[in-house]
């Protein structure tokens, strides 16, 4: 009985192990392909375009500023959903992934339409949005701030109560227990939801195209520039920055790991 | 003085009915139970930690109901010494003189009184992942010390050490509390534990606390 059962399982394992190479050799094959398809001189020429570096600096001070915001709400939403018991837990659990099931596009065309109603109308007034910097900066936070807070409840899921209690016992309020023994005990968890709210408003397209438009030397963000790029039929620019989108992506792949959160 | 009068308290199906007794001044009182019967939540109580929905608790002979934990003057060892995770021993000790704004050399000595009291004085600049079992729970002893408390709760707190730190952990507590005159609420359901410790024996089942003169 035995041989049979083993040889069952070799063959499983190896068919799992086949299928996993077949998609590891896909994503290093495009990605390959896409980095030697121009030369070192042509990508370096396109990155330094004026619009482009404009794009690279926007996207960058954007995706910063995205993720500082991401973590500022998911360190409490994180919270809360991971410690406090109530009723409607799991709706709100659940309506806090809306972003991240939403088609992109929609949650961008939802944000439009949010802005032309009475009270949206009323916020542009004091602070505009729409086809802005500002827009860029809501239309990427929308959707990485649900992963943010995502990830700081399954930090918080994964550090207990009870040390925050014993300060509380100390002479400690709830936030300066929270503030004094649960956050730093956080601070991996907060690196990786910052980290992967910034990843995540770096690959961002939909909303912002439709939300803050694409204006060159004004609401431009990289993944804008490679579609703008390639509409106009320059692929050497729009294969330049999408190998620095590339980059990016892979240092921030590589500091959540070290961090040793779980992706 | 530890006194409970008529706690009650629910979640789901699960309940303390009326709940109510008393540990002298100075007692060494133990709660028995089996795992699972409310005695970890009856100590939350205590500490504040949840609300009771009927009844009154004093300590030390004040009514603390309604006071929010840091205000019992308690000192609260959890079952596994929930140490604070960044923090290095002396931290972890000198956090409640601290919060009481204990002037730094005062509060330096009293950390250094604590750790050799307690047997970890050689641990002071270690965090708690380098800590085995038993020091974890005298780091947490000496934590809930350093407070200066009235009373002190200890829930299972021999339930993680071997034989041999058991027997330690045990002469500990009770050479500590003889020492400071501490009122103890010591939870626990080894028999041997209660015998050798109590001056005053609880027993809880289903909910409900008795006297009870027998481990």
């Amino acid at each position: 009985m035995k041989g049979p059962v083993q040889a069952r399982w070799e063959g499983w394992w190896l068919t799992c192990g086949g299928m996993t190479a077949a998609y590891l050799i896909l994503i290093l094959g495009m990605l390959a392909a896409t980095a030697v398809h121009s030369s070192p001189h042509e990508l370096w020429a396109a990155l330094m375009k004026r619009e482009i570096r404009y794009a690279i600096w926007l996207s960058l001070v954007t995706c910063t500023t995205t993720s500082l915001l991401a973590l500022l709400l998911a360190v409490p939403v994180g919270f809360l959903l991971s410690r406090a018991r109530f009723r409607g837990r799991a709706w709100l659990d659940a309506a806090l992934d809306i972003p991240i099931v939403l088609p992109p596009m929609v949650v961008g065309l939802c944000l439009l339409i949010l802005f032309q109603t009475r009270v949206g109308r009323a916020v542009e007034q004091v602070m505009p949005f729409t086809y802005t910097v500002a827009g860029v900066v809501l239309a990427q936070f929308v959707i990485g701030a649900s992963f943010a807070v995502r990830t700081m409840r399954g930090t918080f899921d994964n550090l207990s109560s009870r040390p925050e209690e014993v300060a509380m016992t100390l002479g400690c309020t709830r936030a300066e227990a929270v503030w004094l023994v649960t956050l730093p005990a956080a601070r991996r968890g907060m690196f990786a939801a910052a980290s992967i709210a910034w990843a995540r408003s770096l690959g961002e397209f939909g909303p912002v195209l439709v939300f803050a438009g694409a204006t060159r030397m004004k609401t431009e963000v990289l993944p804008t520039t490679v579609w703008l790029e390639l509409s106009v039929g320059n692929l050497e620019a729009a294969i330049a920055v999408s190998l620095l989108l590339v980059m990016l992506a892979i240092l921030v792949l590589v500091g959540v790991k070290l961090a040793g959160e779980p992706l | 003085m530890i006194r409970l009068q008529n706690i009650s308290w629910h979640a789901g199906d699960f309940r303390l009915l009326d709940v109510s007794f008393n540990v002298p001044a100075g007692a060494y009182g133990v709660l028995m139970g089996r795992t699972g019967c409310g005695k970890t939540t009856l100590l939350e109580i205590l500490c504040g930690l949840r609300r009771p929905s009927t009844g009154r608790l004093w300590i030390g002979g004040r009514d603390v109901t309604a006071a929010p934990p840091g205000q019992r003057g308690i000192g609260y060892v959890p079952q596994d010494g929930a140490l604070f995770p960044t923090m290095t021993v002396r931290e972890q000790i000198a956090f409640g003189p601290r919060r009481q704004n204990l002037a730094a050399a005062a509060r330096n000595d009293l950390v250094s009184e604590l750790a050799a009291a307690t047997g970890v004085a050689h641990l002071l600049g270690r965090l708690p992942t380098d800590l085995s079992g038993g020091e974890r729970q005298r780091v947490a002893l000496a934590r809930a010390l350093a407070a200066r408390p009235s009373v002190l709760l200890l829930d299972e707190p021999l339930a993680a050490l071997d034989e041999e730190m058991h027997g330690d952990m045990m002469a500990l507590l009770k050479t500590t509390q003889q020492q400071l005159g501490l009122t103890v609420l010591h939870v626990t359901h080894h028999r041997r534990e209660a015998a050798h410790l109590t001056d005053c024996l609880l027993r809880m089942e289903q909910g409900v606390v008795t006297e009870a003169t027998d481990p």
